[in-house]
């Protein structure tokens, strides 16, 4: 099926198909990885949206890509609850891992690294979402054995 | 666990298929619910007294009554669930949808059936990706099993904003605009999503329902602390505290005995410093309260809030400007923008708490910060920015000396070993609103 078309059926269980915005956002992002102008027209085509329109409701929300991203991306919260229990130690370890700062992605294209608002996990603290996913109580010392893993998918 | 309800049945394993929830009696009562008139069963959720769990503590039985019959508007009623679940601290819903997702599917339906909807929206936050796959695949075994009858339940995953957990602005969202929030009146029940009809509530106040009629709304409403809090609630207690964890226990029993007794108390040898109360909307709470019960008046008869049930720890080894800094960074993103108050008080808040940190601000800089909290407070469209002054206002009121320290010391007193030093905000996020003066 053709994003339009995924698009387009999505849109069908809404009672009003301009509230599938998100969702069809979700899958232009889904298949190209990021939310190029390109895709932004096409969200908005397969909607009956203007393209500018398209991008004033992406650019609100802080899960859409406006720039290429890695193949991965880690996600570390750095809130209050997982910071009272070392998650700027996680973050720094990733970051020293990986020589990139947060925000940055790896020279080689691999991984994006973000620090990231309260995940809704802080009784296992830190968390960290790796495509999306959450695992919990992540230590410094689990670092190197996560990156590995990664580089191996 | 004996007082488990609203998790019952799932304190050991996840009551994750249709068979599992089954087998502890699941959908019995929307059985007993469709085969009473929809008015008895709001009735009943008023005789529970059973309060929202989102935030506000609103009589749900109440919201429900406001929402006129379908005879008397042209248009569908809509039922919306909130699992935007952003508040800092808060972890219960996410809990809720990963152990007993029938539980809440149920509890879509018996409402529904209250208020005579045929469709249920429920939204979550985009960051629960296990969590809507688990909610998705019961929605689908529900309905496969015949159980959903006409209504429609639709999962609408969020794409990264705490705002659109705020009610109206959750509306705006599922519309497909930015989620900004919308001036009230109308209030949802009269207009709400596409301008019609819409009943909000928080996850674990739709999974309450069926635990009501389960019950009895007559013994409900003995659970807790009643009149006013009745039941039980899951508390997420998180932060310097040994066992953390979601525990669902009655309204009413002290916050040192959850911190102490059933959290196993501050580990290492350490104090109590604070505790972040009800989320990091509301202001903290000081060792001296901790005797204080968990239940909406007495806490409120002390200046707090119960929220959605947070009780994050913090220990002595905590700088409270980096972490009203931290939690001022996060209102600060978070902040829609659309009133001037909140848009731009956020950001100074933050200016003013980073030159505190600094060891640059003056003992007068105290006063305007909450000068500046004033001027929030009460003045916007909604009360992101009153959450964000009422928490910078209690760290700078209760703990004045230790911002006071900063300044004699001419930057942070606790050098690198306060337990939050180094907290990272989203650079990417942040950097583009603060700015440098
Ligand atoms: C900034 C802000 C964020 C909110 N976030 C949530 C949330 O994530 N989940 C929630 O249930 N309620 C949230 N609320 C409260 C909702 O506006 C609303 O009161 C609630 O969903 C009503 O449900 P209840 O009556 O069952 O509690 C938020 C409110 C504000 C002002
Ligand atoms: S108070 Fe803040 S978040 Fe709420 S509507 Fe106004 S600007 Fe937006």
């Amino acid at each position: 099926m053709s994003l339009a078309d995924e698009i387009q059926k999505v849109a069908r269980r809404y009672p009003e198909s301009k509230s599938a915005i998100l969702p069809a956002l979700r899958l232009a992002q889904e298949e190209y990885g990021w939310l190029s102008r390109e895709a932004i027209e096409e969200v908005g085509e397969a909607l009956d949206l203007t393209p500018a329109y398209c991008m004033s409701v992406a650019s609100f929300y802080d899960l859409f890509n406006f720039e290429p991203i890695g193949r991965h991306t880690i996600e570390v919260c750095t809130n209050v609850c997982c910071g009272l229990v070392n998650a700027q130690a996680v973050l720094e370890s990733f970051e020293r891992e990986l020589d990139i700062a947060p925000g940055e992605t790896t020279a080689d294209g691999e991984i994006t690294l973000r620090a990231v608002e309260c995940l809704g996990g802080c009784s296992t603290p830190t968390i960290v979402a790796i495509d999306q996913r959450y695992r919990q109580s992540v230590t410094p010392e689990d670092v190197p054995a996560i990156l590995e893993e990664l580089r191996n998918v | 666990m004996s007082e488990a309800l609203v998790l019952g049945g799932a304190e050991e394993t996840p009551l994750r298929d249709l068979a599992s929830y089954r087998a502890v009696g699941g959908y019995a009562q929307l059985l007993k619910a469709r085969a009473m008139p929809p008015q008895e069963v709001i009735a009943l959720l008023i005789e529970s007294n059973l309060r929202g769990r989102g935030g506000a503590f609103f009589p749900t039985g109440r919201k429900a009554s406001f929402i006129p019959s379908p005879e008397k508007v042209a248009k569908p009623i809509y039922i919306t669930v909130n699992a935007d679940e952003s508040e800092p601290g808060t972890f219960k819903d996410r809990e809720i949808m990963l152990r007993v997702p029938h539980r809440l599917v149920e509890g879509c339906l018996i409402a529904a059936h209250a208020i005579q909807s045929n469709f249920v929206f429920i939204y979550i936050r985009g960051e629960y990706s296990t969590e809507y796959d688990v909610l998705q695949s019961a929605v689908d075994e529900a309905n496969a099993a015949g159980l959903l009858g006409a209504v429609k339940i639709l999962v609408h995953r969020g794409a990264g904003a705490y705002i659109c957990g705020e009610e109206t602005a959750l509306l705006s969202s599922l519309e497909g605009e930015r989620g900004q929030p919308r001036s009230k009146p109308p209030f949802p029940a009269i207009e709400g999503l596409y301008a019609a009809p819409t009943l909000i509530n928080n996850v674990e106040t739709i999974t309450t329902i069926p635990v009501v009629l389960e019950v009895g709304p007559a013994e409900y409403a003995q659970i807790g602390a009643p009149p006013d809090s009745t039941g039980t609630r899951l508390f997420c207690l998180s932060g310097n505290v040994a066992r953390p964890g979601v525990y669902e226990l009655p309204h009413g029993l002290t916050t040192r005995h959850l911190i102490e007794d059933i959290g196993g108390g501050v580990p290492d040898g350490r104090s109590l410093k604070a505790v972040m109360m009800g989320g990091s909307s509301f202001p903290v709470m000081t060792p001296d309260d901790l005797d204080t019960k968990l239940d909406a008046n007495s806490l409120g008869q002390k200046g707090y809030f119960i929220g959605s049930g947070v009780v994050c720890v913090l220990d002595d080894r905590t700088c409270m400007v980096q972490f009203a800094l931290r939690v001022g960074q996060f209102y600060m993103h978070e902040s829609c923008g659309k009133c001037t108050p909140c848009r731009v008080g956020t950001r100074w808040l933050v200016q003013m708490l980073r030159a505190v940190e600094n060891g640059t601000a003056s003992e007068s800089d105290f006063d305007l910060a909450l000068d500046v909290c004033d001027r929030i407070i009460g003045k916007c469209l909604c009360v992101l920015g009153d959450s964000d002054a009422m928490i910078v206002a209690s760290c700078v009121t209760k703990f004045r000396d230790e911002f006071h320290a900063h300044l004699e010391h001419g930057g942070c007193p606790f050098g690198h070993d306060s337990s939050l030093d180094g907290l990272f905000a989203p650079s990417d996020q942040h950097a583009a609103h603060e700015v440098v003066v």
